[in-house]
């Protein structure tokens, strides 16, 4: 295996300068919305007292799962000692923090009174799971922070790998707190599931590592720099043990809930669709499960795909738009499920919706702040290696391949 | 002893029964109302108290909706006509058992738990109870995540989805936080009732009894011990302040 040389992009090109001011239009639409939502008020948006958590929210707890799960080529690189993975772990601190700062940036803006951010930060009731994960935010930005930085400068690189490790813990620990926001509501069917954490772990591999895939992509095609298939190739079947993994734990969720007679209502509309949860329905089959699982398993496994880039690309978007429609299945359909307050009771009337599913579609301004967080993770990345040397200048199979052997 | 002495005496003794006769039959009547002694304003809030209420769904008349009227006067809520993302501290609810299609009504409002989820999950803090069980929104910290709206077993709170026009001065309230049901706390500190409990006192249904259920001579300690109350949700173990009969 030869030496990497990590090296920093040009970033004159037009095509960069286009996807920059893109992105940048992206970020303002972004900013508009919150600004209008603020002035306003949220009643603009379609999220409402029963729907409190909407699309905003969908974007940014996948970004922040999928930050996690971006860190998964370094922690192989620095925890496991796997030669191969080395010269792509600061590219993948680069996408952690990006997506991160992308996901953070819709959940503060989203805020009822965004202006208090430094009450967050300065008032904590470590009872809260919401509070905990502040701080494992927090610390997973200068944790991933110093770890990038041990890596890129040669003269401290030899404690790299103790960061490396720290972050790894950090990491489970951050997507364990970001699973439990949802796993310790005891109140709503949907939730109340310790195996909410473990599934949340297990989404973030497979998303971030979508995710990271087509950073990579892209990225060297956009450049021209040589990407050999052996990278490629192993980071595919990584991907597909990861969706396999993540659909494993979908399905025990569901059997947990349907063995439990007190559940079974729940399932029945997420499975079934009764009680007004077609579309909710229609996106957890066709959306998480055909899209998001079945689709990129077959696409990654298929004969004859090995080497095909852009399969493995197609199969990437794929687990990515599974995995909205995952976080859009546990967030909102998880709330539009009304709440049993009364069993054994029906609602004849209530003025608060009681009883009754409700029924979201999303507003045009939370669409854009979700992108607009998308794209501030997007400049972030095309921005970082541009500054400071995150991408190998080459990764054909005589470089990245430790068990290579001159022909 | 003179005749004289006897018939003061059986005079006096025929009054004092009389005043005696009129207090106990009145008193039961006063004590939904008196019941809350005024706390100095500079003394702490004390766990020697826990406030409470009593709802009777028996007494609760359907269609009634005195005890929200009174609520959103009390407290300025004013209606936007957008049902979804109006504030409701209180509402009424019509619930028919599956079974027995029996019909019962009844005003459901924030439980004023003595473990309340909404207080476990606020990352500031702004959710909290009082040490006298009122559970209150801090609306300083309060940063609007929404997240113990999301934690209520009750749907008991509210988001404040647009500007608030109509504020009262003992009620600060203010767009872009989550509210609730307050027990009237500004008149229980001064020794007075909930609104709620007094509008529906005085449409003469009386299905709401208000007052300490830690002393046991109150009202609503006494109705408690006698005929019980359950709680909504028992199974979650949060001991809520809000009982009900009838369900």
């Amino acid at each position: 295996m030869k030496k990497i040389h990590l090296e920093q992009i040009d970033g004159k090109s037009t095509g960069y300068m286009g996807l920059i001011a893109l992105l940048g239009v992206f970020v303002l639409g972004a900013i508009g919305s919150m600004l209008y939502m603020e002035h306003e008020g949220h009643w603009v948006s379609g999220m409402d007292n029963q729907i409190v958590w909407g699309l905003p929210h969908v974007f940014a707890v996948f970004l922040i799962v999928a930050a996690s799960g971006a860190l998964n080529v370094a922690s192989i690189s620095s925890v496991f000692q796997k030669k191969i993975y080395k010269p792509l772990a600061p590219l993948s601190t680069l996408v952690a923090i990006a997506l991160l700062s992308g996901g953070l940036m819709i959940l503060v803006l989203d805020l009822g009174r965004p202006d208090r951010l430094i009450v967050a930060m300065t008032y904590y009731n470590f009872k809260s799971i919401f509070a905990w994960n502040m701080i494992l935010y927090n610390g997973f930005f200068l944790i991933v922070g110093v770890y990038a930085w041990l890596m890129l400068d040669r003269t401290v690189k030899q404690y790299s790998r103790y960061a490396g490790i720290a972050a790894f813990v950090w990491r489970l620990a951050l997507t364990t707190g970001t699973g439990s926001i949802f796993g310790f509501l005891v109140a709503r069917s949907g939730y109340d599931m310790a195996m909410m954490a473990p599934m949340f772990v297990i989404m973030s591999f497979s998303f971030g590592l979508a995710f990271f895939i087509l950073v990579l992509l892209a990225s060297y095609k956009g450049t021209g720099r040589p990407l050999g298939d052996v990278v490629v190739n192993r980071l595919r079947s990584l991907l597909g043990t990861f969706v396999f993994a993540t659909l494993y734990f979908v399905i025990v969720y569901h059997l947990s809930n349907l063995y439990a007679t007190e559940h079974h209502g729940y399932e029945s509309f997420i499975l079934l669709g009764e009680n007004g949860g077609e579309t909710y329905s229609n996106i957890f089959w066709i959306g998480q499960i055909l899209l998001g699982s079945l689709l990129p398993i077959a696409m990654i496994y298929a004969p004859g795909v090995k080497n095909c880039r852009k399969t493995l690309a197609v199969a990437s978007i794929l687990v990515v738009l599974g995995g909205f429609a995952a976080m859009y299945t546990i967030i909102i359909a998880g709330q539009a499920y009304p709440l049993e307050m009364f069993p054994g009771m029906e609602v004849i009337s209530s003025t608060f919706f009681d009883g009754a599913t409700t029924q979201y579609s999303a507003s045009l301004p939370e669409l854009l702040l979700g992108l607009g967080g998308m794209a501030v993770t997007l400049i972030m990345i095309a921005l970082g290696i541009k500054v400071l040397g995150f991408l190998p200048a080459t990764l054909e199979d005589s470089v990245a391949d430790p068990h290579h052997k001159a022909e | 002893m003179s005749n004289s002495d006897v018939n003061i005496s059986r005079r006096s003794f025929v009054e004092k029964s009389a005043t005696a006769a009129a207090a106990l039959t009145i008193a039961p009547g006063m004590f939904l109302h008196t019941v809350a002694e005024a706390k100095p304003a500079d003394q702490a809030v004390s766990s020697a108290v826990r406030w409470g209420m009593l709802i009777d769904t028996a007494k609760c008349a359907s269609g009634c909706t005195a005890c929200v009227s009174a609520c959103n006067t009390e407290n300025g809520i004013a209606s936007h006509d957008r049902p979804r993302t109006d504030q409701q501290w209180i509402r009424k609810v019509t619930l028919r058992d599956k079974q027995t299609k029996h019909e019962i009504s009844l005003p459901m409002l924030c439980q004023h738990c003595e473990k309340p989820p909404c207080v476990d999950v606020c990352p500031t803090g702004a959710s909290f109870k009082r040490d006298d069980g009122i559970v209150l929104v801090d609306r300083h910290i309060c940063i609007g995540c929404r997240y113990c709206m999301m934690a209520c077993p009750y749907k008991a709170r509210s988001f404040a989805h647009e500007t608030v026009d109509a504020t009262v001065d003992h009620q600060p309230r203010g767009k872009g936080t989550v509210e609730s049901c307050t027990m009237c706390v500004h008149r229980v500190d001064e020794g007075g009732t909930p609104a709620c409990v007094e509008a529906c006192s005085e449409a003469e249904h009386g299905a709401m009894i208000f007052g300490d259920i830690k002393n046991p001579d109150s009202e609503i300690s006494k109705q408690l011990l006698k005929h019980g109350g359950k709680q909504i949700r028992a199974d979650l173990g949060l001991n809520t302040g809000v009982r009900y009969r009838g369900i």
